[in-house]
């Protein structure tokens, strides 16, 4: 099988190891990854800003540069939303460029969606994990993809490793892309309060599906003097392989 | 870029104070899990998607002919003695309110929740006018002690710690301090069952009207609502067009659904359904019904694209379940309607030249419309809304221009790579620019995924 990889502009930015995680676990289940060299961003920025015509371009680009019929995997629940959700409504007005997104959109796959529902990877697990893992459930994975349980599912499939719950999982870390440089006194304080619910679960790491949350957790746990690890779903379960 | 006609709303100014202010933050942070504690409670086993699915159906029905709805509830209620208004502005509602309670010579006025009557700041001009207004609710009781606005639509004191209502209360009604909620429920029912017994005139709001019996409906919690309906001779509901119900058989399943999303209640405490003005021999009831129904430019939102903000039931179920509301509270928001319905409501009433920076109070998460109990589509409204605030022009300069820069960029994986080249290079000089943005990110890497890659 083959798919073609979206990296990301946060993981090809500061995270480049999570997406050699994400291409060591897709290889190890035999899968040829291609990464087409000139992507650049899923235009999620602008779209959510309200910049429709500057989302369009990125939709318009994204479109021609993931050709074919290889199913698209991406690292981040909100990236593959804004394709799978966005670019179709982007288009409504243009049939001809609707029908495209729609096409792309349909091949389109969140990385743990990826994972559970094509590669059955939560059926043969991983066998060397080790540790406390908590779970934040980002938002438009949650909500917009409707990717619930597959990351749960695939955590409770490490052996040596232990899934704890986090209170209020998926409740919005503060983030949320543009929000984070417009009101950074509540995204700071939001993601405050994602680290006590971290902390109360007396866990070693916390992973989640996307690095725009990660990054916000990261930061927060900096400001609150550290005390566990924030890893992308990726790494975790590549470490665990 | 323009800058509001009128004054805009200084979003972040006004959240950056909430949330230094601890008392504020606890009272939130207590009452809104607790009401999603609750609600989540109340729904479990219940067919609750079913029903979201049926009032949604419902409530598209009645944006889709309000006119058409207020016509028949005119006649049906009218012919129950009823005096039915229709008001264009919030201005001729406070005429109109003022004029009547003038003619009837009213002085004591009690109210129940109406958040209607906030929306056209009604007890100022009545106090303007030498009347006396009382809230009896106890939250709106507590809010206009204190010379405050209500900042939640369903809790209005949700803001305040018993602690501080027992300093208000020892303040300004004379009363030896208690933080004991009962102790202090028991001042102000003591206080307000006088009000009660001497009020000349009432107003309340409604939760709903319905058309074919020509009928409005209370839902309450601590009774006020009953007294102010049944005991003073003249009674004026102020409710707005939007908040039809075709038919009484329709009320069971808002019964279900309202108290449930509001407080996480199964069941209301109490259901007041008033049908017309007191019956020549009956006991109880107004003498005198009016009923104020206010468009105040709905009307005109019914006909846009942004029509299904509508279908609200002002249940506050979005606001309990919001990350920037929970933090914060309502006053941040500077207008009536608080939370996800109020950014969407607010803008759309007040104008997006005074509210656009209310556009801002999102995360975009979709926890409100996943809430929302008669399927508002919040968030897509939310999108909308950003876009229509760029479109108008009511966006930043500076942010364009990045927007546009981002548009060539995103076109050109080189342009792109130069991007994040010079993003690394210039790091240090963004994050003394933006440090609350740009030093809450790593440094980006000098070996890209990109480059990585083999």
């Amino acid at each position: 099988m083959r798919v073609q990889l979206f990296a990301t502009c946060l993981v090809d930015t500061f995270f480049p190891e999570t997406g050699e995680a994400v291409v060591k676990l897709l290889r190890h289940y035999g899968v040829d990854v291609s990464y087409p060299k000139e992507q650049t961003c899923c235009g999620k920025p602008p779209n959510s800003a309200g910049y429709r015509k500057e989302a369009r371009k990125a939709a318009e680009h994204f479109i021609s540069v993931f050709d074919g019929t290889d199913p698209i995997v991406i690292p981040s629940g909100s990236c593959a939303s804004m394709v799978k959700n966005h670019y179709p409504d982007l288009f409504k007005d243009a049939p001809k460029m609707f029908r495209k997104a729609e096409a792309v959109a349909r091949r389109t796959f969140e990385f743990s969606q990826f994972l559970v529902h094509v590669l059955k990877a939560h059926e043969s697990g991983f066998p060397n994990g080790c540790g406390k893992i908590t779970y934040h459930a980002s938002c438009q994975l949650t909500r917009e993809l409707g990717v619930r349980t597959e990351p749960i599912d695939l955590l409770n499939s490490i052996k040596g490793a232990q899934f704890v719950p986090m209170k209020n999982a998926d409740r919005c870390c503060g983030f949320g892309g543009v929000f984070m440089g417009k009101m950074p006194e509540i995204s700071m304080a939001l993601a405050d309060d994602k680290v006590d619910s971290v902390l109360e679960t007396k866990v070693d790491t916390v992973t989640g599906c996307d690095h725009g949350c990660l990054m916000n957790i990261i930061d927060a746990t900096k400001r609150r003097g550290g005390g566990f690890e924030v890893k992308h779903l990726a790494v975790v379960l590549a470490e665990a392989l | 870029m323009k800058t509001g006609a009128g004054q805009s709303i200084n979003f972040r100014d006004n959240a950056r104070r909430a949330i230094e202010n601890p008392t504020l933050r606890r009272a939130m942070r207590n009452a809104t899990e607790s009401f999603r504690q609750k609600r989540s409670d109340a729904i479990v086993g219940m067919p609750f998607q079913q029903w979201r699915e049926q009032a949604s159906e419902l409530r598209r029905t009645v944006i889709g002919d309000i006119n058409g709805y207020v016509d028949e509830f005119a006649v049906n209620a009218t012919k129950r003695g009823a005096i039915v208004h229709r008001v264009k502005t919030a201005g001729d509602a406070r005429d109109l309110i003022g004029a009547i309670l003038k003619d009837n010579g009213a002085k004591n006025i009690v109210k129940s929740k109406s958040m209607v009557t906030e929306e056209i700041h009604l007890n100022k001009h009545l106090e303007s006018l030498g009347l006396r207004v009382i809230e009896t609710d106890l939250g709106e009781y507590i809010i206009q002690i204190a010379g405050e606005t209500p900042s939640h639509i369903i809790v209005p004191a949700i803001h305040k710690s018993r602690e501080q209502i027992g300093r208000l209360f020892c303040e300004k009604l004379s009363c030896d301090f208690s933080d004991d909620p009962t102790v202090l429920t028991n001042t102000a029912r003591g206080i307000l069952r006088q009000e009660f017994l001497t009020a000349d005139a009432a107003i309340s709001g409604a939760n709903c009207y319905i058309a074919d019996t020509g009928s409005v409906v209370l839902f309450t919690n601590e009774g006020n609502g009953r007294m102010v309906t049944t005991l003073p001779p003249l009674h004026i509901v102020v409710t707005s067009i939007e908040k039809a119900l075709p038919s009484i058989e329709n009320l069971p399943l808002l019964m279900r659904l309202l108290p449930r999303s509001a407080t996480g209640q199964t069941l209301t405490s109490y259901l007041s359904i008033i049908t017309g003005a007191r019956m020549p021999g009956a006991a109880t009831g107004a003498k005198q019904l009016h009923i104020v129904l206010l468009d105040n430019g709905r009307s005109e939102i019914a006909r846009g694209p942004y029509r299904e903000i509508l279908k609200c039931i002002k249940c506050g179920a979005c606001m309990n379940v919001c990350p920037v509301y929970g933090m914060i509270g309502g006053h941040a928001y500077d207008s009536t309607y608080p939370g996800p319905m109020g950014v969407i409501l607010s803008t759309l009433l007040n104008g997006i030249e005074n509210a656009h920076p209310l556009l801002d109070a999102t995360t975009l998460c979709g926890a409100c419309a996943e809430a929302c109990p008669v399927k508002v589509p919040l968030l897509k409204l939310l999108y909308e809304l950003r876009e229509m605030r760029v479109e108008k022009g009511y966006n930043k300069t500076v942010e364009s221009l990045g927007m546009a820069g981002f548009g060539v960029a995103a076109k050109n994986a080189r342009i792109f790579q130069a991007g994040q080249t010079s993003a690394r290079a210039l790091w240090s000089l963004a994050g003394f620019l933006s440090p609350l943005t740009v030093n809450r990110l790593p440094k980006p890497t000098d070996r890209t995924f990109r480059r990585r890659f083999s």
